[in-house]
C-alpha cells in the first residue's frame, strides 16, 4: 500500500477509479432492476413507470446544470468584481 | 401567573460571563450554560407560564408548546455543540456574541407575544452582526455592515407590521394570520427577510462565508430557522409561501452550482433547504407543518456539520475555494467522513436524518393534490444531491490533488462533528422516537420499500449526472451576481451619477454667478474705479477742479434750500 510516495492513496489510483465506475454502473443497474421486484407506488399516473425515478433524477440534474451554465454567462463576474466596483470612485 | 424565567436568560448569562472569565472557568461556562438551558427548556410546560406588564401591555415572555420546545431544544443543543467546536479556537468575543445570538433564538422560541418576539429578534440581529465581524478581515467588516443594514431594515419592517397589527386588532398575541392587509404583509416581509427569501437572499451568502471558521457554524443555525418558526406560528397555510419556497429551493441549487467558494456553496444550500420548509408552511396541513418543523431540526444538525467540516478545512489550510482545495481525504479522514455524512443527510439519502424529515414535506404536497409542487420538490431533491451532496465533498476532499496535507481536526472540533454526525444517522435510522416531539401527533412511516427504491434511483442517477457533466462544472474564479447587485452597484452608480449631475448644475450656476460678478466689476471699474496706469480714470474717479466742486456744492445747497421753502 505504501510503496508509491505521492499517489499512494488507494482512492487516487486510476485502477481503483475504474473499479469504482464499474461499481457505480452496477449499483445503478441494480436500483433499476429492483423495480421488477419492489413495486413503487405512483401518485399521479406516470411516476410508477419503470425507472421513472432514475430518468427523472438524471434529466432534472442535466436541466439544472444547463440552466446554471446559461445563467452563469449572465451572472458570473470576476471574484474581485465588488472590490473593483468600490474603487471606481 | 407562575413566575418562570425565560430559559434564554441562562444562555444570556453564560454569554455575559464568557468575557470576564478566563481559562478553564470560561470553558466550563461555554460547555455548561447550553446544557442548563436545555434542561430549562424541558421544564417549560404547555401554555403561557410567565406574564409581565410592559407599557400598557401584558407581555408573555414564556409560552410553551411542543413546537416551541422542539425549536428551543435544537437551538440550545446547537449552542452546546457549536460551543464545543469553537471554545479552544474562537476569540472570546465571538463566543460571547454567538451565545447571546443563540439566547435570542431560544427567546424567540418561547415568545408568547409579538413584543417579546421583536425584542429577541433584534437581539439576534445585533449579536449575529458581531459574529460576522469577528471574522476579522476587511471583507468581514464590510459584509457585516451590509448584513446589519439588511437586518435592521428587516427589523423596522417587522416593527411597522407589529405596530399595525397591535393597533388594529388590539392584541399582541402570537396567533395564526394570513397576509391580507398592509400590517400582516409587513410582518410577513419582515420575517421573510430573515428567512433569506427572494429578493432579499443575497445577505446570507454574502455574510456567512466571511465569518471565522467557527462563526459560520453559529450563523448557519439560528436566523433562518427562527424565521421558519415564526412563519409556522404566524402564517401557517399562507399560499404565497408555497411559491416563495419553490423559488428559494431552485435559487439555492442554481447559485450553489455556479459557486467556487466551499462555504458559499453551503450558504446557498441553506436558502435551498429553508425553501423546502417555507413551501411546507405554505401547504399548511398538519403533516406539512410537522415536516417543516422536523426538517428544520434535522437541517440545523447536518448544516452545522457541513459548516464544521468546511470550517476545519479553512482552519487548517486557510483556503475555502474549490479551485485551491482537493485531495484532502488523504490526511483528513474524519473531517471527510463527517462532511460526507452531512452531505448525504442534506441530500435526504435513506438512513440519514434528511430522508426521514424531508419526505414528510413531499408527502404533504401529495396529500393536498399539489402534483406540480411535488414534482418540483422531487426534482429539487435530485438537485440538492447535485450541488451539496456530491459537489461539496467532491471538490473539497477529492477532485484533484491540491498538494495540501493538512492535519485532521483538533479534538474538540472532531468531537463536535462526531456528535452531530451520529445524530444525523440516529434520526435517519430510528425516526419514530423523534417524531413524538413534533407539534402534531403522527403515525408517519418513513421507510416503505417502494419509496426508498424511488429515492435511490432518483439520487444515484443524479450522482451519475454529476460525474458525466463534470466538464461543464469546471470551477472558475468567479462570483455570481444577485439582486443585491441592484443596491450595491446600480443604485450606487445611479446615486453617483445623480451627484455628478447635481455637481455639474452647481458648478454651472457658480460659473454664471462668477461671470456676472466679473462683468459687474468691469462696469464698476469703467465708471467708478481707476486703473493702475493712473490715466484711464472712470467717470467718478477723475479729479475735479476745486472751482467745479464748489460750484456743484453751491447748486446742491440752493436746491435744498429752495425745496425746504417750497414745501
Amino acid at each position: 500500500m505504501n510503496d508509491l510516495p505521492k499517489d499512494d492513496a488507494w482512492l487516487a489510483r486510476p485502477s481503483s477509479i475504474r473499479l469504482l465506475w464499474k461499481v457505480l454502473w452496477g449499483v445503478l443497474a441494480l436500483t433499476v432492476a429492483a423495480q421488477l421486484v419492489i413495486k413503487i407506488k405512483g401518485y399521479f399516473g406516470i411516476d410508477d413507470w419503470f425507472a421513472f425515478g432514475a430518468v427523472y433524477g438524471f434529466l432534472a440534474c442535466v436541466a439544472m446544470v444547463l440552466v446554471a451554465k446559461g445563467l452563469g454567462y449572465l451572472l458570473k463576474r470576476d471574484e474581485n468584481y465588488y472590490a473593483a466596483e468600490d474603487e471606481r470612485d | 401567573m407562575t413566575e418562570f424565567l425565560p430559559p434564554a436568560l441562562i444562555l444570556l448569562a453564560g454569554a455575559i460571563l464568557i468575557g470576564p472569565l478566563r481559562g478553564h472557568l470560561r470553558s466550563a461556562v461555554v460547555l455548561v450554560a447550553p446544557l442548563l438551558t436545555l434542561w430549562a427548556v424541558w421544564q417549560v410546560p404547555d401554555g403561557v407560564v410567565t406574564t409581565a406588564p410592559f407599557l400598557d401591555y401584558v407581555i408573555e415572555p414564556v409560552e410553551g408548546s411542543p413546537l416551541r420546545r422542539l425549536f428551543a431544544t435544537i437551538f440550545a443543543l446547537m449552542a452546546f455543540v457549536g460551543g464545543l467546536y469553537a471554545f479552544r479556537q474562537a476569540k472570546w468575543y465571538e463566543l460571547a456574541a454567538g451565545y447571546a445570538y443563540a439566547a435570542g433564538a431560544v427567546g424567540v422560541s418561547f415568545a408568547g407575544d409579538l413584543i417579546t418576539l421583536f425584542i429577541f429578534w433584534e437581539m439576534m440581529a445585533l449579536f449575529s452582526t458581531v459574529v460576522v465581524w469577528a471574522g476579522g478581515t476587511p471583507a468581514a467588516r464590510a459584509a457585516g455592515i451590509r448584513y446589519a443594514i439588511m437586518h435592521l431594515l428587516g427589523g423596522i419592517i417587522l416593527k411597522v407590521g407589529i405596530e399595525g397589527v397591535v393597533v388594529h386588532t388590539g392584541s399582541i398575541d402570537i396567533q395564526p394570520m394570513l397576509a391580507t392587509n398592509f400590517d400582516t404583509w409587513m410582518v410577513l416581509i419582515g420575517i421573510l427577510i430573515n428567512a433569506a427569501a427572494p429578493p432579499i437572499s443575497a445577505w446570507l451568502a454574502d455574510a456567512y462565508p466571511e465569518s471565522s471558521p467557527t462563526g459560520s457554524v453559529f450563523l448557519s443555525a439560528f436566523t433562518t430557522k427562527t424565521a421558519v418558526l415564526a412563519l409556522i406560528l404566524l402564517f401557517p397555510g399562507e399560499p404565497v409561501l408555497i411559491w416563495v419556497g419553490i423559488y428559494m429551493v431552485m435559487y439555492g441549487i442554481i447559485y450553489a452550482l455556479l459557486e467556487n467558494d466551499a462555504r458559499r456553496i453551503l450558504a446557498y444550500s441553506i436558502v435551498n433547504q429553508v425553501g423546502f420548509m417555507v413551501c411546507a408552511i405554505g401547504i399548511g396541513t398538519q403533516m406539512a407543518l410537522n415536516g417543516a418543523a422536523a426538517h428544520a431540526f434535522a437541517h440545523i444538525i447536518y448544516k452545522a456539520l457541513l459548516f464544521m467540516s468546511a470550517g476545519v478545512v479553512v482552519y487548517r489550510t486557510g483556503k475555502s475555494k474549490c479551485t485551491d482545495l482537493g485531495g484532502l481525504f488523504r490526511t483528513m479522514p474524519l473531517t471527510t467522513i463527517c462532511g460526507i455524512i452531512g452531505a448525504l443527510s442534506i441530500s435526504s439519502f435513506p438512513l440519514t436524518s434528511g430522508f426521514t424529515t424531508k419526505s414528510m414535506i413531499s408527502e404533504a404536497a401529495i396529500g393536498e393534490g399539489l402534483v406540480l409542487i411535488y414534482m418540483l420538490l422531487t426534482a429539487a431533491s435530485a438537485g440538492v444531491f447535485l450541488h451539496a451532496g456530491i459537489k461539496f465533498p467532491w471538490f473539497v476532499f477529492f477532485q484533484k490533488d491540491s498538494g495540501l496535507r493538512p492535519k485532521d481536526a483538533p479534538w474538540n472540533m472532531a468531537a463536535a462533528m462526531v456528535i452531530f454526525a451520529a445524530l444525523c444517522i440516529l434520526i435517519g435510522i430510528f425516526p419514530e422516537p423523534f417524531y413524538q416531539f413534533l407539534p402534531y401527533t403522527t403515525d408517519y412511516v418513513a421507510y416503505k420499500p417502494g419509496k426508498v427504491l424511488f429515492y435511490l434511483q432518483l439520487l444515484l442517477f443524479s450522482g451519475l449526472a454529476f460525474f458525466l457533466l463534470l466538464p461543464l462544472m469546471r470551477r472558475t474564479l468567479t462570483i455570481s451576481l444577485d439582486f443585491d447587485w441592484l443596491w450595491r452597484v446600480l443604485f450606487y452608480r445611479a446615486g453617483g451619477a445623480l451627484l455628478r449631475i447635481l455637481a455639474g448644475i452647481g458648478s454651472a450656476i457658480e460659473a454664471g454667478i462668477r461671470a456676472w460678478v466679473s462683468s459687474l466689476r468691469d462696469v464698476a471699474r469703467r465708471h467708478l474705479g481707476f486703473v493702475e496706469s493712473n490715466r484711464d480714470y472712470g467717470i467718478f474717479a477723475r479729479t475735479w477742479q476745486i472751482g467745479t466742486t464748489a460750484l456743484w456744492i453751491a447748486i446742491l445747497l440752493s436746491v435744498y434750500v429752495l425745496t425746504y421753502f417750497i414745501s
